[in-house]
């Protein structure tokens, strides 16, 4: 026996590993020559595109500034209204979901499912297909992003606060149920306090990327800042397209560090 | 028993008071609301009659009409394509600059440029960046491959840095004592710790390029997005369920498959 084990030259993986790692690797080279040989480039656009980018940097300066006060800064307020109140809505949706989802408060695998399902679902479809969809129901306008927005947004918030909520301590829950609490208070006195901090940093998260993803629903119609970037764009007016990106990329960076600020300031 | 049944007294000692923070902050959101809803004009009619649309969306939706295969399958083929070169070499680039941005590996006169690049390639939503490229390098899908390119470097260049950034540096010095150049140091010492985590990254950047390749169409990067956009504004909403069906299918199976490739790393 011991002699065997050291007669076998020591490997670090076994055949079976290293067959289905080469055959990862095998499906990854396939996949890209595939795709590498029947995709649709048109080559002189690539040699041509620095140019094309210099012509554009050269159309979109000098910045027009005066576009500011009298179309951009409306819009961007509408914008980050689009982005709280979407996010807002979201956890109408979203904490009943994850409710529903964590095993630990539903025991039933059923429901758990049906859950994960809408979780996933909302989550796979991009927010401006959901704003393509909206913009159907309700018209164009803010209507339409603020409800793209919050049905985007389910699937992530539902998901993390459904993962605090399987992550707390039993114990305090357990102490709370042998007093004979109702299930209502068990959930506010005894999830909610652990899960809190998450939650808070979990929905400032989820209103962080809301803000860049308002910002680009204008383009489908949805209201905001992408509308009168599109307008722009459609009017070839690239000294104003320019100022609207500087606009959103400021408007970013403020977003986010307001989060940040918030954040630790809660936790 | 007096003690229980007097209510004065068990308010005074109640310990589970709320606090005055969190009152604060749910005025504060009611009133938020309030506003809100009143700068934007959103009345409650408006927005019951577009709920009461639904239902005429919905039978317009239902049944999904799969009928035009060959524009689905060559959509579907095109997002495809995007995405996997889109992350390859997505993923070859951000090998390098996440490298580059390790603040343990590199002089900080190197880092923080490359640090402020991720960070620009971060800060715009793809479509933006998408609508960029669809004027520099036209229509189609190379503009859909160069957007996704600089998505995927934003998100896990920023990854890769900070992975390297943990790893332990016992033996980058051991490799290191033995004479070993900068490259066989990397190679031999830094990329086995962090190897298993990159491809974590890698599968999950393979993944949101499949989502964000059904999307970059709508811009005009070409895609499955082109032609969801082009049946939206044709009204066509029971091809539009069909492309959304596949959408969905393609991404789980793209969640599936990352998956497996996680558990065989």
């Amino acid at each position: 026996m011991t002699t065997l084990s050291i007669d076998s030259e020591w490997t670090r993986f076994t055949l079976k590993e290293r067959l289905s790692r080469f055959s990862v690797y095998l499906i990854i080279v396939m996949s890209l020559i595939w795709s590498w040989q029947s995709v649709e480039v048109i080559q002189e656009f690539l040699y041509d595109a620095p140019e094309q980018l210099m012509d554009m940097f050269d159309r979109m300066t000098p910045l027009d500034y005066a576009y500011y006060p009298t179309t951009i800064h409306a819009a961007l307020i509408e914008t980050l209204h689009i982005a709280t109140l979407g996010t807002l809505i979201t956890l109408i949706f979203a904490v009943p979901l994850a409710l529903l989802n964590a095993n630990n408060i539903t025991p039933n695998k059923g429901l758990n499912w049906i859950s994960q399902f809408f979780l996933v679902s909302t989550r796979s479809i991009n927010s401006l297909v959901w704003a393509l969809l909206f913009i159907a129901l309700f018209g164009p306008g803010v209507i339409a992003g603020i409800m793209a927005i919050a049905i985007r947004s389910i699937g992530f918030v539902g998901k993390l606060l459904s993962e605090a909520l399987a992550e707390v301590n039993m114990g305090t829950i357990e102490a709370l149920k042998a007093t004979g609490a109702p299930w209502g208070s068990i959930l506010v006195k005894g999830y909610w306090p652990q899960v809190m901090p998450a939650f808070y940093s979990i929905v400032l998260f989820r209103w962080d990327i809301n803000v860049r993803e308002s910002a680009v629903l204008g383009l489908v119609g949805a209201g905001g800042i992408g509308v009168v970037l599109n307008d722009a764009q459609n009017l070839f007016q690239w000294q104003k397209v320019a100022m609207v990106l500087v606009s959103i990329f400021a408007v970013v960076i403020v977003a986010e560090v307001v989060a940040i600020q918030i954040r630790k300031r809660l936790i | 028993m007096d003690g229980i049944t007097n209510t004065k007294n068990t308010n005074e000692l109640n310990p589970f008071k709320t606090s005055l923070t969190n009152r604060l902050i749910w005025l504060v959101i009611a009133a938020y609301i309030f506003y809100s809803v009143s700068a934007l004009g959103l009345t409650l009619d408006r927005i019951l009659l577009g709920f009461g649309e639904s239902e005429r969306l919905l039978s317009r939706m239902f049944p999904p009409d799969f009928s035009r295969v060959s524009l689905l399958v060559s959509g579907v083929a095109e997002s495809l394509q995007i995405a996997i070169i889109s992350s390859f070499f997505g993923i070859v680039i951000s090998l390098f600059i996440g490298l580059l941005a390790a603040r343990n590996m590199m002089p900080i006169f190197i880092t923080g440029p490359v640090r402020a690049f991720i960070a620009l390639c971060r800060s715009f939503h793809p479509v933006i960046i998408a609508i960029i490229f669809v004027k520099a390098v036209g229509f189609g899908a190379l503009a859909g491959i160069l957007t996704l390119i600089v998505a995927s470097i934003g998100f896990i260049a920023k990854l890769f840095a900070e992975a390297i950034e943990e790893i332990s540096f016992n033996p980058v010095e051991a490799i290191k004592a033995t004479g070993a150049s900068f490259f066989s140091v990397i190679i031999y010492a830094v990329m086995p710790q962090v190897f298993t985590r990159f491809i974590g990254f890698a599968s999950y950047q393979l993944d949101s390029n499949l989502r964000n390749s059904t999307m970059v169409g709508i811009v005009g990067a070409g895609g499955l997005g082109g032609t969801l956009f082009s049946a939206f504004q044709r009204f066509d909403y029971d091809f539009v369920a069909a492309i959304l069906l596949t959408i969905i299918a393609i991404i789980l199976v793209g969640e599936m498959l990352s998956n497996i490739v996680r558990r065989i790393f």
